[in-house]
């Protein structure tokens, strides 16, 4: 990891008797994408309006680009960008408009945010939206007008809640790639979310995080490392599935056979598993395969994995801390 | 100088996407044309005192002017998130909270000319302390409208926002001496005027239209900017705890 421009060190925030988020540790380095993926109500959006000075944390350091909190919580808020769970611009203002006025709330004068907003909404393919009220922008619009926004005065770091939540796939691919090239172009990016896929796509480290705590925290590479021990091999047969798993069952016991949800078989073995055989062993017993592919281990096997046994773990150690 | 732009986007912001909307103008207007003419109805075709009448007028219009919209557009604009906009600009909530007030105190000071010139048409004005006036008109103005920030802290919904500002604005009618003396109160409940800000300022400008007033001036001047003080370093106390808690 490169020099680290976020620093959080046992960051807790309690409301009431309720924990929000538990004794949280992390860093991130410049340049870095960094994804905090987590189940709903796990303590992300409190984790990212704590490191973005709106929410005053019980306990815990955090330093943002070397300026520590709350000291100095102004002067780091000048170059952070933030795209909250919700597209949260003024409905009765257009796009420039918002644009214009976000750029003011950080001190641009007009020479330089004029210029700057239409830069981005063509960046962002809104130009020709760009004089219509935010109100009646469509959710994906919204969306991309938000992380314009949040843009505006050239943020070092940029925090993202949620960001391809509840819009469509186009405008979701678009915004991830969106997001790529805004790394490329050097901004640290913080990411929370609850979609493992897009946490895989675009994230270099990942920190899992349950109940309020971060259960673990790797880069992308060594968290699917953990499931590349084993093989995978997904077969699409011609219909007759108990006839196929009966028949790779009795000739090859060591291999692990299930039906996957979209009804194909799915082959699994502890070393790696030799295609030709199995075809072969299929073709003689008169069952015919149209498409036979290598499952790539997921990112989602080792979440759930990992979240999984964390959360039971604590939810145990919950039980026994009250009795 | 940073810190200047976006003071002066907000003020500019607010006073364009609330304040000099049409609904908000014709507030100003017939707010105090209606209080006027029902005291011209009471007195049954009796000669009427406008020059008395003027500063419960102006003090009344500046409290509702200020009042019923900071608290609502704060509050709506907390509902709608776009507040969460302005808390994460790099300004500090001081600067913050005086440009989302500065709107309303703008907004409530022409208010506060909508009497009197309406007034300069039936009476003569010229005997009028207008040094006093401004003054006068601009502590009333701040110091309700950092009542109305005071509300806007406490609430979360609209509707709350509302019916908490009328409780306190409508016994101020009554309270401060606006149109009832304070001498006519009953003397239980007399206190009550003394704690609340518009007395002061409705003496004050009582001293600047008819010359007579029933508190000393100075005391007047103190307890109006003692009230400012306090309120905003309430609702900015508040403000911590509630929104950034």
């Amino acid at each position: 990891m490169t020099s680290a421009v976020l620093d959080v060190r046992d960051l807790t925030k309690h409301y009431g008797d309720v924990v929000a988020v538990d004794g949280v540790s992390f860093r991130v380095g410049a340049g870095e994408i960094f994804g905090f993926l987590g189940p709903n109500g796990a303590g992300k959006t409190t984790t990212i309006n704590a490191l973005t000075g709106l929410v005053d944390p019980t306990g815990g350091e955090i330093s943002v680009l070397g300026l520590a909190y709350p000291g100095h919580i102004s002067e780091a808020q000048g170059h952070i960008g933030v795209v909250p769970d919700e597209s949260n611009l003024y409905g009765e203002m257009d796009g420039f408009g918002n644009l214009c006025f976000c750029a003011a709330l950080y001190g641009l004068p007009r020479r330089v945010r004029e210029p700057r907003a239409r830069e981005l909404l063509d960046r962002f393919d809104l130009a020709e939206v760009g004089r219509r009220p935010f109100a009646a922008y469509s959710r994906g619009m919204k969306r991309k007008l938000t992380i314009a926004a949040a843009l505006i005065h050239r943020p070092q770091i940029l925090f993202l809640d949620e960001p391809t939540t509840g819009i469509d796939v186009a405008s979701a691919r678009q915004i991830r790639r969106l997001l790529g090239d805004l790394n490329a172009d050097g901004v640290t990016i913080f990411l929370t979310t609850h979609y493992i896929e897009e946490a895989e796509r675009l994230c270099h480290r990942i920190a899992f995080i349950v109940a309020g705590r971060i259960v673990r925290i790797d880069t992308k590479e060594s968290l699917l490392a953990e499931a590349d021990g084993s093989s995978s091999l997904l077969l699409a047969l011609d219909g007759n599935l108990e006839e196929g798993a009966r028949l790779l069952g009795e000739s090859f016991p060591d291999i692990a056979i299930a039906r996957n949800p979209e009804g194909n078989l799915l082959l699994t073995a502890a070393d790696e598993l030799e295609l030709l055989p199995l075809l072969q062993r299929l073709n003689e017993g008169g069952v015919k395969v149209y498409e036979a592919r290598i499952a790539r281990p997921s990112l989602e096997d080792v979440f759930v994995r990992v979240t999984g046994i964390e959360a039971r773990e604590m939810k145990a150690a919950e039980g026994r801390g009250r009795g | 100088m940073k810190a200047a732009i976006a003071f002066w986007a907000i003020l500019a912001k607010d006073m364009r996407n609330y304040y000099l909307k049409p609904p908000n103008i014709s507030w100003g207007i017939i707010f105090p044309v209606s209080w006027t003419l029902m005291f011209f109805l009471r007195s049954r075709g009796a000669p009427m005192d406008i020059k008395d009448l003027l500063p419960g007028v102006m003090a009344m219009s500046v409290l509702f002017g200020t009042t019923s919209m900071l608290a609502v557009t704060i509050t709506f604009e907390k509902r709608h998130r776009s507040f969460e906009r302005l808390l994460l600009a790099p300004i500090g909530l001081n600067l913050l909270m005086l440009a989302k007030t500065s709107g309303a105190i703008t907004f409530g000071v022409i208010n506060s000319a909508v009497p009197i010139v309406l007034a300069s048409f039936l009476v003569d004005l010229s005997g009028t302390t207008w040094l006093t006036v401004l003054p006068a008109v601009l502590f009333i103005a701040m110091s309700s409208t950092f009542l109305g920030l005071f509300i806007a802290v406490s609430v979360s919904e609209v509707f709350e926002a509302q019916t908490f500002s009328n409780f306190f604005r409508f016994p101020m009618v009554f309270l401060c001496g606006l149109f009832l003396p304070l001498g006519d109160l009953p003397a239980v409940i007399r206190p009550l005027s003394y704690v609340l800000p518009l007395t002061y300022g409705n003496d004050l400008l009582r001293h600047a239209f008819l010359g007579a007033g029933v508190l000393n001036p100075a005391v007047s001047w103190v307890m109006l900017a003692l009230f400012t003080a306090l309120l905003f370093a309430m609702s900015i106390r508040n403000a911590k705890r509630s929104w950034i808690s």
